[in-house]
């Protein structure tokens, strides 16, 4: 079968979610990939040097500069015309969009799915990964969103797919992009860093935040986290949250320094091959999953660590 | 204008699914079920359009088994004005789900849809934008603020990268995220008045809606459990784990 993938890009490089979409994408067959932004021509590049693809479909175009969905999901919906399987990031624009192409097209979407296990079966968590439910689809074609952690990234390189410059399918004109806070960060991302520590309500306060976490990440290369709780209080911003409603990560090391762990929050780090736990609660929930706990007052503890290492 | 607000039931938040035995889905025989909590969210936001008098109407909806009518009592005592139950026993999928929302908008003509992000049982996150595809409407999802002004309706959105501003043209879809606003609980007066508010029963027949669902389910299963480890004593100990990891140096 033919698959197209949405690559996500800033309109200068690919993101590495795109790689882990890529990687599903080839167990269904041949991969085909979609650049839609505005003067992208270099992601298009880019994008047809990672290993296994067939081909670029590249649409350059004001409409596509935002990845709003109203302009991007009927250019997919044309394309689909010659694809069988469309696969998104399970990203925040993977999930704007991938839903609006499967309405448009009558499909049921299969959401977060964790594995391929055949051209119409897959496995996808429910219930914040509660249950893992495996679900085989009737409809003619596909479209999926991909959780990146449970696949491995493919070669950025070495692929020799070609580009191929389709036309645009204009502005809807119902929607406009207006503006972006985007942190700029010296730090990794979270969902592709190898370390991350996380802070919780424990940490008190914003400037706890800074005070007591950041160097500790410093010490370790590790990029940041948060509960929700820790967001809701505004001591860090909302793309730091991990968890079933938040980023999904699956580092080598979570550390969750002042973190009870809720159901939701385990749904989002749970797959992190270490986990290690500081809390003054001995009880707390977190030490249930954690492979190594330390039980005491973070406010000594974290300083200390990061002192010592 | 109106504003629609599709509300879930769902297995409470607090409570721990439990997996069937026979692996055919998640027990709910006689667990506490609640209003998924984004839907709440999207409740709170419809009734303070209201209270600004942007709004004039607030209508929710909810497509399940009849004692989905609980949830809508619920949107009801929360300030909501009237309610639409669409009575559907088994899987309604985001699909289907979608597709009646857009026949009742047909309907109603409401200027804004406010949806949840996602049902925390199937965590899909699908209906808002399908039902913005079906109507041909802008959509602005994960939303953390949401400014109405004439014929627009502006929405930031929490993203990845941090927060994103779009300007829809009414009438819009609205998908809520959790800072948008903290939802209210229902006063008794409320949850008393809201028995005598209307609340209207149809059959997806009515809307001539096909509920079959496009996937199967073939099994559900438990994650593999992670087992707990160890606890050290001090920091030191602590530090010598983190070398053995090879993360610190
Ligand atoms: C619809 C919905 C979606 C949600 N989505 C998410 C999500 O995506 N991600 C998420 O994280 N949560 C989510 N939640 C919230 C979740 O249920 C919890 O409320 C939240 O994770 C709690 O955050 P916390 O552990 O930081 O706070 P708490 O539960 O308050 O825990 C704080 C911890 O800090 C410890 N502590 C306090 N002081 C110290 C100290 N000095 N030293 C050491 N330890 C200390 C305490 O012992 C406690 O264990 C969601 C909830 C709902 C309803
Ligand atoms: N059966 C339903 N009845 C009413 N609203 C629903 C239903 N299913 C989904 N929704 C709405 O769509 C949102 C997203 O759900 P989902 O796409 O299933 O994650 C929910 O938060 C609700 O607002």
């Amino acid at each position: 079968m033919k698959t197209l993938v949405l690559v996500e890009h800033d309109n200068a490089c690919v993101k590495d979610a795109t790689l882990h979409t890529v990687t599903a994408a080839a167990a269904l067959g041949e991969v085909h990939l979609l650049v839609a932004g505005q003067g992208c021509a270099a992601v298009a590049d880019e994008a047809a040097k990672i290993a296994g693809v067939a081909k670029v479909h590249l649409a350059d175009d004001a409409a596509y500069a935002h990845q709003l969905p109203e302009n991007v999901a009927p250019l997919v919906v044309a394309l689909m015309a010659d694809h069988e399987a469309f696969l998104a990031s399970a990203t925040t624009t993977g999930k704007n969009i991938a839903p609006r192409v499967a309405a448009l097209l009558d499909v049921m979407q299969i959401s977060d799915i964790i594995a391929v296990d055949g051209p119409d079966s897959f496995t996808r968590p429910i219930y914040a990964g509660n249950a893992i439910a495996k679900v085989k689809t009737s409809d003619k074609k596909l479209v999926i969103t991909v959780r990146g952690t449970a696949f491995d990234k493919a070669a950025a390189s070495g692929g020799s797919g070609t580009v191929e410059t389709v036309p645009g399918t204009g502005d809807s004109g119902i929607a406009s992009f207006v503006g972006a806070e985007i942190a700029a960060s010296e730090r990794p991302e979270l969902t592709s860093a190898r370390v991350i520590v996380s802070g919780g309500r424990g940490v008190g306060s914003g400037e706890n935040y800074h005070k007591i976490i950041d160097p500790l990440a410093d010490k370790l290369g590790a990029a940041t986290g948060a509960s929700r709780a820790a967001v809701d209080a505004g001591f860090v911003p909302n793309d730091y949250q991990v968890g079933q409603t938040g980023k999904i990560v699956a580092p080598d090391v979570y550390i969750a320094v002042g973190i009870s762990g809720a159901i939701q929050h385990l749904a989002g780090m749970k797959d992190s091959k270490t986990i290690i736990a500081i809390n003054k609660d001995e009880d707390a929930p977190i030490f249930q999953v954690a492979d190594i706990g330390l039980v005491g007052d973070l406010f000594q503890i974290v300083p200390e660590l990061t002192a010592k290492l | 204008m109106k504003i629609l607000v599709p509300v879930k039931r769902v297995l409470d938040y607090n409570l721990k699914p439990r997996v069937k035995a026979d692996g055919s889905g998640i027990d709910l025989a006689n667990v506490k079920q609640s209003m998924n909590p984004f839907d709440e969210i999207a409740v709170e936001e419809a009734i303070r359009l209201k209270e600004k008098g942007i709004a004039t109407e607030v209508i929710a909806v909810s497509i399940g088994e009849a004692k989905s009518q609980e949830t809508l009592r619920t949107a009801l005592a929360m300030g909501a004005d009237r309610a639409i139950l669409v009575t559907h026993d088994g899987v309604a999928e985001p699909l289907a789900v979608a597709k009646l929302l857009k026949a009742i908008a047909d309907e109603e003509q409401p200027g804004l849809i406010i949806l949840g992000k996602q049902a925390i049982d199937d965590d899909s996150n699908q209906t808002g934008q399908m039902l913005a595809a079906l109507l041909g409407w802008a959509q602005g999802t994960f939303a953390s603020k949401v400014e109405v002004s004439g014929e627009t309706v502006n929405v930031t959105r929490e993203v990845d990268g941090g927060l994103e501003t779009v300007a829809l043209k009414l009438p819009a879809i609205v998908t809520t995220d959790l800072r948008l606003n903290e939802p209210r609980y229902a006063s008794l007066p409320n949850i008393m008045k809201a028995k005598s508010k209307p609340l209207a029963t149809k059959a997806p027949g009515d809307y001539g809606v096909d509920m079959t669902p496009r996937l199967t389910t073939l099994n559900v299963s438990e994650p593999p459990k992670r087992q707990a480890g160890i606890k050290v004593a001090s920091v030191d100990e602590l530090v010598t784990k983190l070398k053995a990891l090879g993360v610190a140096a």
